[in-house]
């Protein structure tokens, strides 16, 4: 249904669409251009305990007594996992209870993060409109839907009616080339990408990210770019579903799967180009995600903690590359080194493959999977005047839990070689 | 709507808004709101009178998609927020929170102007210099929403989004 906006295009009869209007018009049940307004079914809607106990006070407030499909929601709790106080853990009691009561799912402590748990169960597939009470919603672009974050009223609003309303953005379209160099990885991508857009050069748009150098990723770093769209304000950082999508999705789901590709005369609002080929190691400088560098502008400065891990970079590929650089070596004393596993799969799978040995042997401190430090409420709240390097991605003031610190982010390689030696390193040195 | 402008720069994050340290514990929103900006200006709270303004550049809200942002600005006393833009999440969160939140070129306000707001025109009147500016326009439903309270009025009343139809 098309509730009204404005076609930004004006009354110019155009053919082509992007990948969000085609996922947003087939939601809609109408042919729908950037620009207008329009009310679309959700395939899939997700809260996590920073946002579902808000969602859940406002479902009641609107007079909810149950969901329209209870089989489309879930709860997961990571952000606070386990609970650090009797204050939390009564939230997550609201949680459960009110997943038990409506029928909806309930992934609880140690299933890992949100964003995780979803790809994990299978509850996103390529075409699908998904919200989620998260901003990092949109990491599931990667897998060619339409993913975006939303705040806790919305969420309430969906869960009862089981649809929402949606602005079509128009789209920017991001064309990333070149071989990635050794010691090079997704992360950096997704940090220069973030550094030449800014913070907010793609507010209220979607982003069609594709190029050969997304094709030749693997899907866990496609993910790790998608996951930062919002870092540069965009609504959904989407690409095309590939082999490699049906491959993770074969035995998770038997939902009906419609890849969505843009037509070849789609209309961009911004068409960028970003050659990799040639770049080195990145990282993101206090206290914003945009202020971006090469690794040698900051080789040297002393940090005191790193983590890898979160919904931007705790995956079985970033674990790889973290046990790669700490094989035989050990963290610096003095530097805490913490390891949150992206989800309870991601875990065993790490355990399995022997690398979980090489990070508790090299000195690092495995925790719960979930969101652990990164939100700032437990699990290695920095120390005032401390640095931390994280693979997360935000590095606001604050946000590990004291605005006395500092955050830097960068790649799980970066991350592990500069705490080996206690001071940020190119970890390139420590690749074979 | 009359009140004070408190100014604020670009890229308020909603971490900034009110941190994670304290939104994470708690429902109760006027507990949150003692800490509304805390890490940006300690004593915001303190000076903010109820029914003022805060006024940013641009990007205001980005980050986070912590709907606890404009429930602890409302919950302090904040009237309505003025920015030169928005990030996405925190806009729908505002107007669904029944918190104004208005596009305007903010440039030429100053910390303690005082403004007065009219919603239903879209201006803004900055009376400590006699200046008129005016607001981008909200969507329908936007407005819809707002002239309801928020959306959770919204939804108790319609039980979804449809409004009049548009084809």
């Amino acid at each position: 249904m098309v509730l009204g906006g404005n076609n930004v295009y004006g009354k110019e009869k155009r053919v082509g669409k992007t990948i969000s209007e085609k996922i947003l018009g087939s939601h809609a049940g109408a042919h729908v251009s950037a620009g207008e307004i329009v009310v679309a079914e959700l395939d899939y809607m997700m809260a996590q305990d920073g946002t579902a106990p808000i969602a859940i006070r406002a479902f009641e407030g609107m007079g909810g007594d149950r969901l329209k499909h209870p089989e489309r929601v879930s709860f997961c709790i990571d952000h606070n996992a386990p609970s650090p106080s009797s204050s939390v853990s009564q939230l997550h009691s609201l949680m459960r209870d009110f997943a038990h009561k409506y029928g909806a799912e309930l992934d609880d402590v140690g299933e890992g993060v949100c964003h995780q748990v979803m790809l994990d169960k299978g509850h996103v597939v390529p075409g699908s409109l998904v919200v989620g009470a998260d901003s990092h919603t949109c990491t599931y672009g990667a897998l060619n839907a339409f993913a975006t974050g939303v705040g806790s009223t919305d969420l309430a609003a969906a869960m009862l009616s089981g649809s929402l309303w949606f602005r079509v953005p128009e789209t920017m379209k991001v064309t990333i080339r070149g071989e990635l160099g050794r010691g090079v990885f997704p992360k950096d991508v997704a940090l220069m990408l973030v550094g030449t857009v800014t913070a907010d050069g793609a507010t209220y748009r979607a982003l069609e990210i594709g190029g050969d150098t997304i094709k030749d990723l693997d899907l866990d770093g496609r993910l790790t770019i998608s996951n930062m769209a919002v870092e540069m304000g965009a609504k959904a950082g989407l690409m095309e579903a590939d082999e490699k999508v049906m491959e993770f999705l074969k035995g998770r789901t038997n939902a009906k799967m419609a890849p969505v590709k843009a037509d070849e005369d789609a209309t961009y609002v911004e068409e960028i180009e970003l050659d990799v080929g040639k770049m080195v190691p990145q990282v993101a400088k206090p206290h914003r995600v945009d202020n971006v560098c090469a690794v040698e502008e900051v080789e040297g400065i002393t940090v005191a903690e790193g983590l890898v891990g979160t919904c931007t970079n705790g995956r079985l590929s970033d674990l790889r590359a973290v046990a790669e650089v700490l094989k035989g070596k050990k963290v610096a004393p003095g530097v805490r080194l913490i390891v949150a596993p992206a989800s309870r799969e991601v875990m065993l799978a790490a355990v399995r493959e022997g690398l979980m040995e090489v990070l508790i042997e090299a000195g690092g401190l495995v925790m719960c999977p979930g969101c652990a430090s990164c939100v700032g409420t437990h699990q290695g709240v920095p120390g005032d005047g401390e640095n931390v390097i994280s693979t997360a991605n935000r590095n606001f003031k604050g946000r590990m839990g004291n605005p006395e610190a500092s955050i830097y982010l960068a790649s799980p390689a970066t991350v592990a070689a500069s705490c080996i030696e206690g001071k940020i390193t190119d970890s390139r040195r420590y690749m074979s | 709507m009359k009140g004070k402008a408190h100014r604020f720069g670009d890229d308020v994050n909603t971490d900034y808004i009110i941190a994670g340290r304290h939104k994470f514990k708690t429902l109760d929103m006027d507990e949150l709101a003692c800490h509304v900006m805390e890490d940006l200006d300690p004593d915001f709270c303190s000076r903010l009178e109820k029914g003022d303004f805060v006024v940013a550049g641009r990007n205001f809200g980005c980050g986070s998609s912590r709907e606890q942002a404009p429930l602890a600005l409302k919950h302090a006393g904040v009237g309505a927020v003025l920015a030169d833009s928005f990030a996405r999440i925190y806009f729908r969160n505002s107007i669904n929170d029944g918190l104004p939140a208005l596009v305007c070129d903010t440039s030429e306000i100053e910390e303690g102007d005082e403004l007065e707001l009219d919603l239903e025109k879209g201006v803004v009147t900055n009376l400590s210099r006699g200046q008129e500016i005016g607001c981008d326009p909200l969507p329908e439903v936007m407005l819809d929403i707002l002239n309801e309270g928020g959306l959770i009025p919204y939804m108790k009343d319609h039980g979804g989004f449809s409004i009049e139809v548009k084809e």
